[in-house]
């Protein structure tokens, strides 16, 4: 039985919902898995230790994890937050960066602190600037296909499959809509298919005269017009119809 | 060098029905699958390069016959046409889409089934992919460029575009019909084009172009089972003429060596591309 984490950071729970919302396939891979920790989905399995002065009820985060489903960015600020992140790498084979926040920053690029009811919050960065992700999947949240797709590659071990994600882990921590400028118009490669207007997830592309313009005031560093676009990446996979 | 990609069959076709004929860049193939897709209720909906004002190019998702015959012929100019794919599925809450593209664009559409990291529930709606022949495109500009400044007609003004006989043709509301050389035109084409190695639209489920055919009838490759099924079912419908590839001039050669030429001049450009450390999609 391969095991399965969903490990909450600094997340809107999205990725979460996108996850279970996968219904009748999520099913088809928890047969073949074992989900030893995760927000609602897993039955709570908490620590009680008690001392003199005080009774702590914790939940803790699992030994022996195979596959570790991350999700949202790390809070430096916030000792607990650290704690965990640093654990799941300690005792996970395989880290998986969920979606944007966790992958990128995503939106929680834009906190700076001095809120309610954590003001002393302010530094929020991808799981990646802390310990070493195997793969991300950049979202927000990202599709249940997608989710589906990378567990079921990940327990088939279909290496050329994940390969995108093992690379988006490695450069894409700074992703942005300036990416699409960046690495596809000013290196002429831009055709105007269109699949980055399509896929950005906050509506922040429209399509000018046959190409990209990005909004970036309403961009929120999830990075999947890069991600999706099929001129920065084309696996050789892809070409295999049938 | 593999000059098609892959393919099960290829055959020559056009429409039967004489609207479409009339309206339609050369067969009709495009138009003719949509409606049969759209009337049979195999499709419901499509998605197609509509013709704006000024024969400007714009992806439209449409749901009725009349609305395909009116996007009908070809633009030679950019329509993202995968921009409104998620639009088709969530805003006209379509099951099953039919998407045409050129063989870029059918491209993005294989990656975004095989990736659907930012398409939820969309890879699964998409019901027939088509492809169309394509050597490059040219930016609406660029395209502007040619038909006012060589071919002397305003972009309001024109009815049909077309490339043939070395030519880019030009054709009025008028009656007026210009030729531009196609050296001429080389300098408007996109320069993102030149990359490009797929000239049959190598991932459709069908592509077809004008090429290889006699005037008024296009060829078209079957690709997939999906394809072929529907292809099938249009030529047991009577919606569809075919002829044997081998029986028609200028026949299957003449795509050859166009498919050949495309490859190996845009082969050497990426080389070029990447021994100047620039990137190429890999």
């Amino acid at each position: 039985m391969v095991k399965i984490a969903h490990i909450h950071m600094s997340g809107c729970t999205g990725c979460l919902i996108s996850l279970t919302d996968t219904y009748e396939k999520l099913l088809d891979i928890l047969g073949s898995v074992e989900l030893v920790y995760a927000l609602t989905l897993a039955d709570e399995k908490t620590e009680i230790t008690e001392t003199d002065d005080k009774i702590l009820i914790e939940r803790k985060i699992p030994e022996g994890i195979d596959i570790a489903l991350v999700e949202g960015s790390v809070c430096l600020d916030d000792h607990h937050s650290m704690d965990d992140i640093l654990t799941t790498r300690k005792n996970s084979k395989i880290v998986v960066a969920l979606g944007a926040c966790a992958a990128s920053g995503g939106v929680t690029r834009f906190a700076r602190g001095g809120q309610m009811s954590q003001p002393s919050h302010a530094s929020f960065v991808p799981i990646g600037d802390v310990i070493k992700v195997d793969l991300a999947l950049p979202g927000c949240p990202p599709s249940t296909e997608s989710i589906v797709k990378l567990l079921t590659a990940a327990l088939e071990g279909d290496m050329e499959y994940l390969e995108p994600f093992a690379e988006i882990a490695k450069y894409g921590k700074d992703a942005c809509g300036c990416d699409v400028i960046k690495e596809v118009i000013n290196k002429s490669l831009c055709m105007g298919c269109g699949t980055c207007a399509a896929a950005c997830q906050v509506n922040a592309i429209d399509m000018v005269e046959g190409k990209p313009n990005i909004n970036s005031e309403f961009c929120i560093k999830c990075g999947i017009c890069s991600a999706q676009c099929p001129r920065v990446r084309f696996p050789e996979i892809i070409r295999k119809l049938e | 060098m593999n000059p098609f990609g892959n393919y099960k069959t290829v055959i020559s076709a056009r429409a039967t029905d004489k609207e479409i004929l009339k309206k339609a860049q050369d067969g009709g193939i495009v138009s003719a699958a949509y409606i049969y897709g759209l009337e049979s209720k195999l499709l419901d909906g499509v998605i197609v390069a509509n013709t704006e004002d000024g024969f400007n190019a714009a992806p439209k998702v449409a749901t009725t016959p009349e609305e395909v015959l009116n996007a009908a012929g070809t633009k030679y100019t950019v329509s993202p046409n995968v921009s409104v794919l998620k639009d088709a599925v969530r805003e006209y809450a379509l099951e099953k889409v039919g998407i045409v593209g050129t063989p870029c664009q059918v491209q993005a559409i294989r990656k975004l089934i095989k990736y659907p990291m930012g398409f939820r529930h969309t890879d699964s709606k998409i019901a027939l992919v088509m492809g169309i022949f394509c050597m490059e495109n040219f930016s609406y500009e660029g395209m502007k460029a040619i038909v006012e400044e060589y071919a002397g007609i305003r972009m309001d003004d024109v009815l049909k575009t077309d490339i043939g006989k070395g030519k880019f043709w030009v054709y009025s509301k008028y009656g007026d019909v210009k030729s531009v050389k196609l050296k001429d035109t080389h300098m408007y084409e996109q320069k993102s084009c030149h990359i490009c190695t797929d000239y049959t639209a190598e991932l459709a489920d069908i592509s077809t172009g004008s090429v290889g055919s006699p005037d008024g009838w296009s060829t078209i490759f079957i690709r997939t089972e999906k394809g072929e099924a529907y292809i099938n079912k249009m030529v047991e419908a009577g919606v569809l003429e075919t002829k044997n590839i081998d029986d028609v001039k200028p026949g299957l050669d003449l795509v050859q060596k166009l498919s050949l030429q495309k490859k190996e001049k845009n082969e050497k450009e990426i080389v070029q591309r990447r021994e100047l450390g620039l990137p190429v999609p890999y």
